[in-house]
């Protein structure tokens, strides 16, 4: 272990000890009085951490004998987690604590599961891949059960947990059965025996339930089943964590799993992301019609999104990656912007998340409402928003794979799943009268549903610049 | 100036964001000010684009005042005009200013209302003037939502079903544009218009799940675009959605539907399906000329029912849009010239259609048939307007329905004569159910209660109907107004086509 090493993970390094620090100081200073102050600092440290991150990082760095890989590719994905993990961490806040839930391990929590995402996206070996993965959802776990009183929210803990234990449970004997037959757990050397086109039986077994495993933390069809108890049942700034850094940082594991260490067998992993992506594009859309909580609704709404974005994936290509990680960054944004708001519904000062309170909400909060309605057309995919040129980079990337039937099949899901954002536009606009939804005023969270309708607007100009990021990003991943 | 183009396409943008963020209160004081706002800033764009036709050159058939700046995914951000498109420009900056005096009346969330007209104008004016692909569907697509949210906050009583069916109506049938527009990035590896027109797409026969293809990519990428703007236009069988969309709209919202959105579909065959696809064209040309003459006779015969007015102009309107398509895939000089002289012409008669309509159900707040009758006694000006338009639909001679119906039939003529033959039929048909309504509702004695004391129109609806008046008689009386503009343009594309198409056409008859 040199000093070369340490110097590559520490950002790791810095935001461990923050949390490490962050505990130590709540558990001898002033236990729960100074949680919101620890979730603004916590937030400043992931902000700083991003900016050093995305200002200062070059070159490809390899740390710990190929354990730990800072490239291109892992700092834009960590930028990505770690502004959005901000973001909600200051979003969530108030509504914590005024629900008396504000204690002092969620941001410490938050932000060891953060760690654990940055090791994850930035892992080179399944070893260091299955340690940020546990600390990833382990933390995770805890958090969703933060309501310690309710049996909703313990429930979701326990939930997730035991299903998330299975998941890992299946990434390991997948990850037993690569070592065996490639007898090795880094992924360079993993990609050498996998070989171009011809792979051991055995190693494409442990292909596919490296596969499955990581399609559970993507929540991905068929192993999407935890995700809308769990949102339903989270507190809703835990939810909407959920919603974003997390889903960034599986699925930027997921492309480099696949292409770092099976890069050689492309076609033979192509085909099953692809129909794990049209399957969950199609579930996403149809179970959500039926829903009246918005929680659970959002759920669903992300394994569509999951779809889409796995959609790149599954094209293999250097440009697949490029689109999967421009829609990951305009999804994060659009769901800060879209739980900004689903935090701020409120009842008679109790939140509330059953969709029909939005009835003619717009009558009272035009301007919320119009970024509310910005923001779930551009969910919805439809032109001119910038969720339209996430759905555009994804087919594109599956059309030139040759992938057309997966292209046909994601704009016909994306109709069909039209209907449930437009509903919620149809309740707030024109809907019946009824009992009228409060919104809570706290300024965070009209900059957060505001900043984030405005991207959603003027990104369309130039996407502020991340496609170059995005590209030079994917190149260093696939060459 | 360069950017003349982008100017008026966006200004009415610039006057909702304006509208939006400066106006406060919904009192009668900002209500007056909305509206008086709407009217100039529209009528600002009509005045700007009068310089677009003053600068158009009808001789050149290549795109003009093209503007271009690079953009991101190596898309263009890319506008222009040509004989085909600018008129389009020149109809909407003309109606949408009688668009929003029309809706003087409308009393309920004003700024909303206005707001969403003026994106509605800028959405539909970047349609027309698009030169790249995916800029053209950005501009196509957003139109629905302004339409759905007017439809659905202003409309009638089942405007929740209508507003739904509007927007995944139509949202299903341009996704596969969407693809396709994919499709066609990747295989020419750019999205200009321009030099799309230019790439010749592959027309070698493929096999799709065993089905065999012929004409190969060229006829899938037809089909893809096929089903967008037929949906759009709208082509008999998928029209459905149009009726109810007509029928709960707000009057304004119907005459914005029927006068300029159904136009884009027209616009969208003549600017992709006909230039770009020749052969697939060509391979689906018999096909949807049938499609078209049936949509003729048979929506004018479910016309000839109907109890609701705007319900029967709307099936009205799928007649008409019956002759457009005929003409187009006729792919002939008179054919292409009458589609487009229909779709300008239609524009202005249907309008002032529902705007008829809309004057007597500001009065009475019912569109049944039944309930009126005998109005020529108390409105006798309402009448004489009523009078005129009827017979434009119609198509008699002197106005400008008859122009572009006698060019299609005559172009379709010359390609398939029993399409003609069975299309030329509706021209019979169109006269019994518009000469049927009129006689229902002007014309018989004053015997129904509720119409004793109903007024003539005031000074603002007859200002509103005086330029469609007038626009209807000039291009009847001087049709060459409009084809003087278009016809250098066309004619390039009739050209084009059919050298496009000799060649294959002559290969499939050897087989």
């Amino acid at each position: 272990m040199t000093s070369a090493d340490l110097n590559t993970v520490l950002p790791e390094i810095l935001l461990a000890l923050g949390a490490m620090s962050g505990l130590m100081v709540g558990v001898w200073g002033g236990k729960d009085r100074i949680a919101g102050l620890l979730c603004w600092a916590t937030a400043a440290l992931m902000a700083g951490l991003a900016a050093y991150i995305g200002l200062t990082g070059f070159g490809d760095n390899v740390a710990f004998g190929g354990m730990f890989h800072d490239d291109g590719f892992a700092r834009f994905a960590k930028v990505a987690i770690l502004l959005s993990a901000a973001g909600v961490l200051v979003m969530g806040q108030d509504y914590m604590a005024r629900r008396g839930l504000l204690r002092f391990e969620y941001p410490v929590l938050v932000a060891l599961a953060v760690v654990g995402m940055m090791v994850m996206v930035s892992a080179g070996d399944l070893m260091a891949l299955y340690m940020g993965l546990e600390l990833q959802s382990l933390a995770l776990y805890v958090v969703s059960a933060l309501r310690r009183d309710s049996a909703k929210s313990t429930e979701a803990g326990l939930k997730y947990f035991v299903l998330g234990a299975l998941s890992s449970g299946l990434l390991l004997y997948g990850a037993s059965l690569v070592y065996g037959f490639a007898g090795t757990t880094v992924f360079s050397g993993i990609l050498a025996a996998a070989g171009e086109g011809q792979a051991p039986l055995g190693l494409l077994i442990g292909l596919v339930f490296v596969i499955s495993g990581l399609a559970f933390k993507v929540s991905a069809v068929p192993f999407h089943m935890w995700t809308p108890d769990v949102y339903e049942g989270a507190p809703t700034p835990v939810t909407a964590f959920l919603a974003t850094a997390p889903k960034v940082a599986a699925m930027a594991l997921f492309a480099r799993v696949m292409h770092d260490a099976f890069g050689g067998v492309t076609a033979d992993w192509s085909q099953v992301i692809a129909v794990v992506s049209v399957l969950s594009m199609f579930l996403g859309a149809i179970a959500a019609i039926g829903q009246m909580n918005i929680k659970r609704l959002m759920a669903y709404s992300s394994i569509a999104h999951m779809g889409y974005a796995l959609m790149g994936l599954a094209a293999g290509t250097q440009f697949g990656v490029q689109a999967m990680l421009i829609y990951m960054a305009i999804y994060v944004t659009m769901n800060v912007g879209t739980f900004s708001f689903i935090l701020a519904m409120e009842q008679d000062g109790a939140p509330v998340s059953d969709i029909r309170t939005l009835n003619l909400y717009a009558r009272a909060e035009p301007g919320r409402a119009l970024a509310l309605l910005v923001l779930l057309f551009s969910l919805a995919g439809v032109p001119p928003f910038l969720g339209f040129f996430g759905k555009l980079y994804v087919l594109r990337a599956a059309y030139d794979a040759g992938l057309v039937w997966l292209a046909v099949a994601g704009v016909i899901a994306s109709v069909i799943g039209a209907y449930y954002y437009l509903r919620l536009v149809y309740l707030m606009w024109f809907g019946a009268e009824g009992a009228r939804l409060e919104t809570n005023h706290a300024p965070v969270l009209w900059v957060f549903l505001m900043g984030s309708a405005a991207a959603m607007v003027f990104g369309v100009i130039n996407l502020f610049g991340i496609e170059g990021a995005a590209a030079a990003a994917a190149a260093t991943l696939v060459p | 100036m360069d950017n003349l183009l982008s100017i008026v396409t966006f200004l009415p943008a610039v006057a909702a964001v304006i509208l939006a963020l400066f106006l406060k209160g919904d009192d009668a004081a900002a209500q007056k000010n909305a509206k008086w706002l709407a009217l100039i800033a529209t009528s600002a764009t009509f005045l700007i684009s009068l310089f677009i036709l003053a600068q158009f050159d009808p001789a050149d058939t290549g795109f003009q005042m093209v503007e271009e700046r690079p953009w991101l995914l190596g898309l263009t951000y890319k506008m222009g005009v040509d004989g085909i498109s600018v008129l389009f420009v020149m109809l909407t900056t003309f109606m949408m200013p009688l668009v929003i005096a029309a809706s003087w009346e409308v009393t309920t969330r004003v700024k909303e209302y206005m707001v969403a007209f003026l994106i509605l104008e800028t959405l539909m004016l970047g349609v027309f003037t698009a030169l790249d692909l995916v800029l053209f569907y950005l501009f196509f697509e957003a139109g629905l939502i302004p339409m759905f949210l007017i439809i659905g906050i202003w409309g009638g009583k089942a405007r929740i079903y209508a507003a739904f069916k509007f927007f995944l109506y139509t949202f299903l049938g341009s996704v596969l544009m969407l693809v396709a527009m994919v499709a066609m990035f990747s295989d020419a590896g750019t999205t200009d218009i321009t030099k799309l027109l230019a790439h010749r797409f592959a027309t070698e026969s493929f096999s799709v799940l065993g089905i065999q293809i012929v004409g190969g990519l060229q006829t899938m990428l037809f089909l893809a675009f096929f089903a967008s703007f037929a949906v759009k236009i709208p082509m008999w069988p998928v029209h459905t959605w149009l009726p109810d969309a007509h029928v709960q709209a707000p009057t304004a919202g119907s005459v914005v539907l029927a006068a300029i959105m159904l136009k884009m579909g027209g616009y969208g065959f003549l600017r992709f399906s006909l230039p770009m696809f020749p052969v697939g064209a060509d391979i689906m040309a018999p096909v949807v000329l049938w499609m078209s003459a049936i949509a003729i006779v048979y929506t004018s015969l479910v016309a000839l029912v109907q109890e609701d007015m705007k319900k029967l102009i709307a099936y009205s309107s799928i007649a008409h849009m019956g002759y457009v398509t005929m003409g187009i895939f006729a792919a002939n000089q008179q054919g292409v010239d009458g589609a487009i002289f229909q779709m300008l012409s239609h524009g202005f008669v249907s309008a002032a259609l529902f705007l008829c309509v809309g004057v007597i159900y500001d009065r009475m707040h019912t569109r049944d048939i039944d309930a009126y009758g005998g109005l020529v006694n108390r409105m006798p000006a309402y009448a004489l307007v009523f009078m005129f338009f009827t017979m434009a639909n119609v198509g008699l001679p002197g106005t400008s329905g008859f122009v572009g119906e006698f060019l299609t039939l005559m172009g379709v003529f010359q390609v398939n004569t029993w399409v003609a033959v069975v299309a030329t039929s509706g021209v019979i048909l169109s006269a019994a159910y518009a000469l049927w309504l009129y006689r229902r509702v002007v014309f018989g004695d004053l015997i129904k209660e509720a119409l004793r004391s109903i007024t003539d129109m005031n000074t603002r609806e007859k200002w509103i109907f005086a330029p469609l008046v007038a626009a209807t008689l000039l291009l009847g009386i001087y049709p060459a107004l409009i084809t003087d503009i278009i016809g250098p343009s066309v004619t390039a594309l009739v050209t084009e086509y059919n050298a496009e198409v000799a060649v294959p056409r002559a290969a499939l008859a050897q087989n």
